[in-house]
C-alpha cells in the first residue's frame, strides 16, 4: 500500500535571529492521521518551529508545505484547517468561554456554530463553566477552553504545546483519550509537544527530538530509546539536556 | 465606558466653563469663542477614532490574544477594518455623549455648521484612523514600551491641526506643514462655515484627498510592519 501524502511538509527549515539560530535546518513531515511527537530541552526551537508552522514567524529560508500549499503563499488557505494550543495564549478574559468560542468560531467561518459548541462544550466536560468569565477560570478550566478553542474548528492539522500541563490527571488522561479519539473518527494529525516524556510514549507515533535547533533523533519512541541505550525517554531527554 | 463617557464628560465641562468666561470678552473676540465648545467636539471625534483603533490592538495585546488572532485565517487587513469598526462605534458613541452634554450644560448646538458637519465629520475620523494605524504599526514594532504612543500620538498632531485657532497663528514653515494634516482642512473649512468667509469645498476637497493618500500609506506600512514583526519575531514576543 502507497505511503499516504503528508499533510505537513518541513524541508531545510531556518530561522535565525541576528547571529542566534533557532531553528538550524530541520526537515520532516506529518502523515495523516499521525501523532508526531516534538522533543527537546528548553531554547531547543520548539516553540519557534510551532510559531513558523502557524505563520506568526517567518522563515529565514526552507519552506513549509501544507495540504500540498505553500504556507507564505497560500497563508489564510491553509490556517483555517490548522489550529493550536498553548498554554503561553489566552483568551479575552472579559468575555465568558462561550463567547469566545462564538468569536474563533466567526473567525474561522464556522457553519452551525452553537450546535459546534454544545458539541465541544460537552465532550470536553465544559458545561459548569460554560457561561464563566475567562479571568475567573481556574489553569486547568483555562487550559481546557484552549483545547475547546483548538478543536471547535474540526482543523485536519493541530499543533498542541504542553496541552495538558495544567490538568489534573483525570482530565488529562480524559483528553488524550478525546485526542485519540478525534485522531481516530477524523483523521486528526497532530504535532504535539510535552514535557511528559510518559505521555509522549503513551500518545505519539513517532518523536523527532531538537537540540539547539536541530534534529538529533527521529523515530519511534522505542527506536529512539534503543539508539540512545537508556531505560526510556525520559533518560534520553536527561542525557541530551544535559549535553548542551 | 471611561473612553465612551468619563472623558469626554470632563473635556467638555472644563473647556465649556473656559468657553463660558471668554464669552464675557465677546465683543473683543467676535465669532471666534463659540467655536470653542464645537472643536473639542470634533477634536474629541478625531481623538476618540485614533483611540478606537489603537486601543483594540492594545487589548488584544493585553489578553495575550494577538496569537489566537494571527494564527488564524483573519488578514491583517481584516484585522485592520475591525478595529475601525470598533472605532466608528465608539466615535458614534462619544458624540452623542458630548453633543447631549454641551446641549444641556452651555445651550450649544454643534448642528449650526449644517449639513456640512457630515462630510467634516467623515474626514476627521479618516484622519483618526490614519494615526490610530500608524500608532499601532508603532507598538507592533516596538512593543509594549511604546504602548504610552496610544495616548500622546495624536496630541503630536493637534498643534498644526488648528483646532482652537486659524492657521494665520503658526509661523510661516509651520503652516506648510500644518497644510499637510487633513484636519487642518477639516477645522479650517469649519472656520470658513461658520464665519460664512469663504467656501469650504476647497478645504473639504484638500482634507478628502489627503486622507485618501494618507490612510492608503499608513495601510501599507501596517502590512509592511507585520512583515517586518513576523520576519524578527516580533508578533509573538510583543504578545507575551
Amino acid at each position: 500500500m502507497p505511503t499516504p501524502r503528508p499533510v505537513l511538509q518541513v524541508q531545510h527549515l531556518i530561522k535565525q535571529f541576528g547571529d542566534f539560530t533557532a531553528v538550524n535546518d530541520i526537515s520532516f513531515d506529518l502523515r495523516p492521521g499521525e501523532i508526531l511527537g516534538l522533543l527537546g530541552p528548553n531554547g531547543a526551537g520548539k516553540t519557534t518551529t510551532i510559531q513558523m508552522l502557524l505563520g506568526v514567524v517567518k522563515p529565514t529560508s526552507g519552506s513549509i508545505q501544507m495540504f500540498g500549499r505553500d504556507l507564505e503563499t497560500d497563508r489564510e488557505a491553509i490556517l483555517r484547517q490548522v489550529n493550536f494550543s498553548s498554554t503561553y495564549v489566552s483568551l479575552p478574559q472579559a468575555l465568558t468561554v462561550e463567547e469566545n468560542l462564538w468569536v474563533m468560531a466567526r473567525l474561522y467561518g464556522l457553519p452551525q456554530i452553537q450546535l459546534r459548541i454544545d458539541a465541544i462544550v460537552k465532550q470536553l466536560e465544559m458545561e459548569e463553566f460554560r457561561h464563566k468569565v475567562t479571568r475567573k477560570l481556574s489553569s486547568g478550566q483555562s487550559a481546557r477552553l484552549g483545547l475547546a478553542k483548538a478543536f471547535l474548528t474540526e482543523p485536519k492539522i493541530l499543533f498542541l504545546d504542553e496541552p495538558t500541563a495544567s490538568l489534573d490527571p483525570d482530565i488529562a488522561q480524559k483528553i488524550r483519550s478525546f485526542l485519540k479519539e478525534e485522531r481516530r473518527v477524523s483523521g486528526l494529525s497532530v504535532l504535539y509537544s510535552s514535557h511528559n516524556m510518559h505521555e509522549m510514549e503513551e500518545m505519539t507515533d513517532r518523536i523527532i527530538f531538537l537540540q539547539r535547533g536541530k534534529i538529533v533523533a527521529e523515530g519511534t519512541a522505542q527506536e529512539i530509546v534503543a539508539r540512545f541505550g537508556q531505560a526510556d525517554l525520559e533518560e534520553v531527554f536527561v542525557k541530551l539536556a544535559r549535553e548542551e | 465606558m471611561m473612553e465612551i463617557f468619563y472623558w469626554p464628560f470632563l473635556d467638555l465641562v472644563i473647556w465649556g466653563f473656559i468657553t463660558v468666561y471668554l464669552m464675557k470678552f465677546q465683543g473683543q473676540i467676535p465669532g471666534a469663542v463659540t467655536f470653542f465648545l464645537g472643536a473639542l467636539i470634533l477634536w474629541d471625534v478625531l481623538f476618540r477614532a485614533q483611540q478606537g483603533v489603537t486601543i483594540s490592538f492594545l487589548e488584544e495585546l493585553w489578553a495575550r490574544n494577538l496569537m489566537n488572532l494571527f494564527a488564524s485565517p483573519l488578514k491583517p487587513s481584516e484585522f485592520l477594518a475591525a478595529t475601525m469598526v470598533m472605532s466608528a462605534f465608539k466615535v458614534a458613541a462619544v458624540s452623542v455623549v458630548m453633543v447631549v452634554c454641551a446641549g444641556l450644560f452651555y445651550s450649544y448646538n454643534i448642528f449650526v455648521i449644517g449639513l456640512w458637519l457630515i462630510p467634516f465629520v467623515l474626514n476627521l475620523v479618516m484622519t483618526g484612523w490614519i494615526i490610530g494605524v500608524l500608532t499601532t504599526a508603532l507598538i507592533m514594532r516596538f512593543g509594549q514600551e511604546a504602548e504610552v504612543l496610544a495616548w500622546s500620538m495624536v496630541f503630536l498632531f493637534q498643534p498644526i491641526s488648528c483646532v482652537f485657532y486659524p492657521i494665520e497663528v503658526l509661523p510661516g514653515w509651520l503652516q506648510a506643514i500644518a497644510w499637510m494634516n487633513p484636519a487642518t482642512h477639516v477645522f479650517e473649512g469649519m472656520r470658513a462655515v461658520l464665519n460664512a468667509t469663504v467656501s469650504p469645498v476647497a478645504h473639504l476637497a484638500w482634507a478628502t484627498a489627503l486622507n485618501v493618500v494618507c490612510l492608503s500609506l499608513v495601510v501599507a506600512l501596517f502590512h509592511w510592519m507585520f512583515e517586518f514583526c513576523r520576519e524578527r519575531g516580533l508578533l509573538v514576543r510583543i504578545g507575551e
